[in-house]
């Protein structure tokens, strides 16, 4: 399935983020179009994840906007965010876990059967979540975003507890999202060989 | 509509399976009716005239349990960062939350209700009442609660924070149901002040939600 996404534009423009009083960074524009991606760089605490959450709408800005031209609706009911926190409920069986995600995100995605087998949680499918290992519940926390597609990928340090074998999982998966159309950013401080994405590097405040 | 009905059903999955703590606020319940003629005395008619109002208290505090883990929980697996990106409304979906939890907590305490109505000698026609008064009650509680839990959800030992929150604005409840409890005792039919209890809990029940989403946006921040 191929996003409807030709003349979609994800735009940030003039972007300041304060934390606690303290200002992060100041005046960071960019502009995504569809199978676009953008790599954040920055050291801990420079402020990566605070912009991911800016993008989907989960913090305001201090100043500037983040929105989708061209697009329906706002960019959080367009966006997956996977933040560092799996959002799995340990009570629920795996694949529960992901009908939920279907239910809540919007359909029409791969089915528990196939997005489990791409990230290798077929066989644990019935298993209560609470027994998954910290990469297996990275895993099924990815496993949504196949189940319930959405235009663009909000990833903050998507490789954390993932073994090399999931880390090659999850490019296949990011290089696939944008022949589709659709859009990935991601925040991380290791190389991610991603083809011809924009970088962002945060520093000292400012972001280039 | 498909992803509230979701909402409830995986709150209801979730508080049912172990460690999920929908048992706990019925055993308190009971544990809190059965010391009560400890304190007062092997006094018979005494009992049977604040029996309702004991059932009263009891349920009310015992709906105040796991009232806090209702968003925090949530908070802190990372799922209301979920919620919050769906494209339902966060005032549903609060509700829906809202009604899961009562479900799992509410029902079950006005089912027990002419059980342990029996063991404060409460007459049988009365019990029936009592059930009833909490049955519409319980959820305007658990609605407010709702609102408390929003604010509380990023705190740690939100629940005496939520408790406290909770207690002083659930008295005109309280108040009306122990009150239409006993107009039905005496006159046989449910009077005025049931109405007033039904129409505090459906305030309660639009104010909640709209409140606990208001909340929740803010404590995202």
């Amino acid at each position: 399935m191929n996003f409807q996404s030709d003349g979609i534009r994800l735009t940030a423009s003039g972007v300041s983020c304060v934390r606690g009083g303290r200002p992060l960074f100041a005046g960071l524009s960019f502009e995504l179009a569809a199978g676009g991606a953008i790599t954040v760089l920055g050291s801990n605490g420079a402020g990566k994840t605070s912009l991911l959450r800016m993008i989907a709408g989960l913090l305001a800005p201090a100043e500037g906007t983040i929105e989708l031209r061209g697009g329906p609706g706002s960019v959080g009911e367009a966006a997956h965010f996977l933040g560092h926190l799996d959002a799995v409920k340990g009570a629920l069986s795996v694949s529960e876990n992901l009908d939920f995600a279907r239910a809540l995100l919007g359909g029409g995605g791969a089915s528990n059967e196939i997005a489990l087998t791409r990230l290798g949680l077929n066989a644990l499918q019935d298993l209560p979540a609470h027994m998954l290992s910290a990469g297996q519940r990275r895993r099924l926390a990815l496993a949504r975003l196949l189940a319930a597609p959405r235009l663009i990928w909000l990833l903050d340090e998507p490789t954390a507890a993932l073994d090399a074998a999931g880390k090659e999982v999850l490019i296949g998966m990011m290089d696939e999202h944008r022949t589709r159309g659709g859009m990935v950013v991601v925040a991380t401080h290791l190389e991610l060989e991603l083809e011809d994405a924009r970088e962002i590097f945060i520093s000292n405040g400012r972001a280039v | 509509m498909s992803t509230l009905s979701a909402i409830v059903l995986r709150d209801l999955k979730v508080a049912l399976r172990a460690g999920g703590g929908a048992g706990i606020g019925v055993i308190f319940f009971l544990t809190l009716v059965t010391i009560v003629p400890f304190a007062v005395g092997p006094d018979m008619p005494l009992l049977t005239r604040i029996g309702p109002a004991i059932l009263w208290i009891g349920a009310l505090l015992a709906s105040l349990l796991g009232l806090d883990r209702i968003f925090a929980a949530d908070h802190e697996d990372g799922s209301l960062d979920q919620l919050l990106l769906s494209a339902a409304p966060l005032e549903l979906i609060a509700a829906a939350k809202g009604l899961a939890h009562w479900l799992a907590t509410g029902l079950p305490l006005v089912i027990v209700t002419p059980l342990l109505g029996l063991m404060l000698g409460v007459e049988p026609k009365s019990l029936f009442a009592v059930a009833l008064t909490l049955f519409v009650g319980t959820p305007g509680v658990t609605f407010l609660g709702l609102v408390a839990a929003a604010l509380s959800a990023a705190l740690p030992r939100g629940g005496l924070l939520a408790a406290v929150l909770v207690l002083p604005m659930s008295i005109p409840l309280l108040i009306f149901g122990v009150v239409s409890t006993h107009v039905a005792i005496a006159d046989g039919s449910l009077g005025a002040p049931f109405r007033f209890l039904i129409a505090i809990s459906l305030f309660f029940l639009v104010l909640g939600p709209v409140a606990a989403a208001a909340a929740l946006r803010h404590v995202r921040e």
